[in-house]
C-alpha cells in the first residue's frame, strides 16, 4: 500500500545517501531504545507493558499487511494461542521458568500459523481476509470448548515466576525490562526481515504478483514464510501479555481483537516500521482514558468512527503522513 | 418408533428443519453479499449489522409505532435499504477507486458503530418479538411436528431468493447488473448510469439483509450482536460456494444449514464449527469454491 521510490542517480551517490540514511535510522533507533529504558520512571510500567505487547502484535500484523499485502482478519487466533499455551503451562507446572513458557507459546502459535497459512494463501484478496476470519472463529470455538482454557472464565493467577530461574519478575520494573527486551527482539527481527532480500521480494509480490512469479519467484512460499513469521510474533506478543497480566481470556481470541490490530496498524501507518508502535500506543491509551470517562461504554463506537475516518481520509496513517510531509518539505 | 441411525425420526426431522431454516438465512445473506460483491467488488462487512438493524427496526416499529409483522416485512427492507443507499452514496463511493480491501475495512468500522450504538441503548441480552398470530402453532405431519413459523420462514426466504434470481437473470435491470459485473466501464460508455446502478445494487443487497432480519426477529432473540457471529459463518459459506453464481449461493447456503442440523443430531459438540471444517476441506480440494469460476 506504500511504495518506495528510488532515483537513478550515480551509484556512488546512491551508496553515499543510503549510508547516511542508514546512519540516521540507527541513531533514531538508539534514541527510541533510550526512551524505552527511561519510560518506566515517567509512566506507569503496567500501562507501558500493555502498549509494548500490543505494539509487537501490531508490528507482526503489519509485516503481513504492509509488506506482503495480505489482510489477515484472524490474527487474534495467534495472540490467544500464545497466551493460552503459556498461561496453561506456567499455571500447571510451577517449576517452569517464564521464558520457557513464552517460547512454548510462541512455538505453538507459529505451528498454528503454518496450518493457517497453508490453507489461507490458497485464496487472495478479500477471500484471504474471509478465510482467515473463519478459521480464527473456528479456533475461538475450540478455545470455548477446550478443557484447559477455563472456557468463559479464562485462566487466572498465572504466576510470573523467575526469569531464567533467578530473576524475580514480581516487580513491575523487572517485568517491564523483560517485556522491553522481547519487544526489541521482535521489532529487530521484523526490521531485518523487511530490509533483507526476502523483504524486497515480498514487496515485489505485493506490488505485482504475476510479474514476481514470471521472474521465477515462488510467490506462495514467500507469502507462507511471511505469514508464519507474523503468526509467531503475534503468538510471542500473546504469551508475553499473559505473563504480564497473569491471565488469558477469550477476549484475545475474539474477532474484535483481530479488528483492533488492523485499526492500530492503519492508524499508525500501514507499511511503516514505526506506525504500528504509534497506533498501538494511541489505541491502548484511548481505551485506557475512555474506560475511566463517562464514555466508557462507547469505546467500540469510537474505534469504529476512527476506523471510518482512517479509511476515508487518512489512509497513510500518522507515520505515513509525517513521512510524506518530511519528504515534501525537507528533501 | 422409526429410527434413523439410532435417532428417533421426529428428532431427526426436527433438527433437519432447524438446519434448513438456518440454511435459508445463510442463503439470503450470502446472496446479498454476492450481489454487492458482483458489482462493487467489496465484501460488505456491515451485512451482519444490517441484518440486525432489520430485526431491530421490526421490533421498534412494533413497540413504538404499532407496525405489525406483515407491514414490517415490506417496510423495513425499504427503510434499511434506503439507509444503505445513503451509505453507498456518501461513504463507499468515495473509496470506490481504491484497493477493495478498503471497502472491507470501511464496512467493518460501520459494523462496529452500529453494533456498539445499539448495545448502549438496548444491552446485549436480546428482546423477544412476538410471532404473528396466524403463524403460531404448528402442523402435525404424522411423522413430525412442523412449527408453522419455521415453515413460513423457509417459504418466504426461498421465494425471496427466487425473486432475486429472477430479477438478475430475467429482467432488463438484471441484465445491466450482470453486464456491469463483467465490465462496468464499457457499460458506462454505452450510456448506462453505472454510479446509480451501483448505489441501487448496494441498497438492494442491504434490503435483502434487512428482510432476513425481519424474518429472524420472531425466531431468535433480537440483540445488537445477533448479526456478527452469523456473518462469520456466512463468510465461510461464501468461501465454500464461491461468489460466482446466484443459484450457487442459494444451494450452498441450504446445504450448509442441513449439514449443521445433522451435526447437531449426531455430534452436537461440533455443530458450531462444522461449517468451518467444510470450508477447510473445500479450500484443500477445490480452492475456488464449489461454484467459483476464477482462474
Amino acid at each position: 500500500m506504500m511504495t518506495e521510490t528510488q532515483s537513478m542517480a550515480a551509484p556512488s551517490a546512491v551508496l553515499e545517501r543510503q549510508k547516511r540514511a542508514k546512519f540516521r535510522r540507527n541513531m533514531f533507533y538508539l534514541a527510541l531504545i533510550v526512551v524505552g529504558l527511561v519510560a518506566p520512571f515517567l509512566a506507569y510500567p503496567v500501562f507501558l507493558m500493555k502498549v509494548l505487547c500490543f505494539a509487537l502484535f501490531a508490528c507482526a500484523f503489519n509485516l503481513l499487511l504492509g509488506y506482503a499485502g495480505l489482510l489477515s482478519f484472524g490474527h487474534a487466533a495467534f495472540l490467544a494461542t500464545g497466551g493460552y499455551v503459556t498461561g496453561y503451562l506456567l499455571a500447571s507446572y510451577p517449576g517452569l521458568t517464564p521464558e520457557l513458557g513464552i517460547i512454548a507459546g510462541t512455538l505453538l502459535a507459529t505451528l498454528l500459523g503454518v496450518l493457517f497459512g497453508v490453507l489461507s494463501i490458497r485464496r487472495q484478496g478479500i477471500y484471504f481476509a474471509m478465510v482467515t476470519l473463519a478459521i480464527a472463529q473456528l479456533v475461538y470455538f475450540m478455545f470455548v470448548q477446550a478443557p484447559f482454557t477455563g472456557g468463559e472464565d479464562g485462566l487466572h493467577g498465572v504466576p510470573r515466576g523467575e526469569l531464567f530461574g533467578f530473576i524475580s519478575l514480581s516487580s513491575n520494573l523487572a517485568m517491564y525490562y523483560f517485556v522491553f527486551a522481547i519487544f526489541i527482539f521482535g521489532f529487530a527481527l521484523i526490521q531485518r526481515t523487511v530490509h533483507s532480500p526476502f523483504g524486497q521480494v515480498l514487496k515485489a509480490i505485493r506490488e505485482n504478483e504475476p510479474r514476481a512469479v514470471s521472474l521465477g519467484y515462488n510467490a506462495d512460499a514467500y507469502k507462507l514464510v511471511a505469514f508464519v513469521i507474523s503468526a509467531g510474533l503475534a503468538g510471542l506478543a500473546g504469551s508475553t501479555k499473559t505473563v504480564v497480566f497473569q491471565l488469558a481470556s477469550l477476549t484475545d481470541a475474539h474477532w474484535h481483537m483481530s479488528g483492533e490490530v488492523i485499526l492500530m496498524t492503519l492508524l499508525g501507518g500501514v507499511g511503516t516500521l514505526l506506525g504500528p508502535l504509534m497506533g498501538a500506543g494511541i489505541v491502548v491509551s484511548l481505551q485506557h482514558i475512555l474506560a475511566q470517562s463517562p464514555l466508557g461504554n462507547w469505546v467500540s463506537v469510537i474505534l469504529g468512527i476512527i476506523f471510518v475516518i482512517c479509511v476515508l481520509s487518512f489512509r497513510s496513517g500518522i507515520v505515513g503522513e509525517l513521512d510524506k510531509m518530511y519528504r515534501k518539505n525537507f528533501k | 418408533m422409526t429410527m434413523i441411525f439410532g435417532v428417533p425420526l421426529a428428532v431427526f426431522m426436527g433438527q433437519l428443519t432447524l438446519g434448513l431454516v438456518n440454511g435459508a438465512f445463510y442463503a439470503l445473506l450470502s446472496l446479498g453479499l454476492a450481489v454487492i460483491f458482483g458489482l462493487l467488488k467489496i465484501v460488505n462487512f456491515a451485512h451482519g449489522a444490517q441484518y440486525m438493524l432489520g430485526a431491530f427496526a421490526a421490533l421498534l416499529g412494533f413497540r413504538y409505532l404499532g407496525i405489525n409483522y406483515w407491514l414490517a416485512l415490506f417496510l423495513v427492507p425499504l427503510v434499511v435499504g434506503a439507509f444503505g443507499v445513503l451509505l453507498e452514496r456518501f461513504l463507499l463511493r468515495r473509496i470506490a477507486h481504491l484497493d477493495h480491501l478498503y471497502g472491507l475495512l470501511l464496512t467493518f468500522g460501520l459494523a462496529l458503530i452500529f453494533e456498539g450504538t445499539l448495545v448502549n441503548f438496548f444491552g446485549v441480552s436480546g428482546a423477544r418479538y412476538a410471532t404473528p398470530e396466524i403463524l403460531q402453532g404448528g402442523l402435525n405431519l404424522g411423522f413430525m411436528f412442523l412449527p408453522t413459523y419455521r415453515a413460513w420462514v423457509l417459504v418466504a426466504a426461498l421465494a425471496m431468493c427466487l425473486f432475486t434470481w429472477f430479477m438478475i437473470e430475467r429482467t432488463r435491470l438484471g441484465a445491466y447488473l450482470r453486464a456491469g459485473t463483467e465490465n462496468s466501464q464499457l457499460m458506462q460508455a454505452f450510456g448506462v448510469n453505472v454510479p446509480l446502478l451501483i448505489t441501487l445494487t448496494y441498497g438492494f443487497g442491504v434490503a435483502l439483509a434487512a428482510f432476513a432480519g425481519v424474518l429472524a426477529a420472531p425466531l431468535y432473540p433480537v440483540s445488537p450482536t445477533m448479526g456478527s457471529s452469523l456473518l462469520i459463518v456466512v463468510f465461510a459459506v461464501v468461501v465454500i460456494g464461491g461468489m460466482g453464481s446466484i443459484l450457487g449461493a442459494i444451494i450452498t447456503g441450504l446445504a450448509m444449514g442441513i449439514i449443521e442440523g445433522l451435526t447437531k443430531v449426531y455430534y452436537p459438540e461440533a455443530s458450531n464449527t462444522v461449517i468451518f471444517f467444510v470450508m477447510i476441506l473445500v479450500l484443500m480440494l477445490r480452492p475456488v469454491g464449489l461454484f467459483g469460476k476464477e482462474a
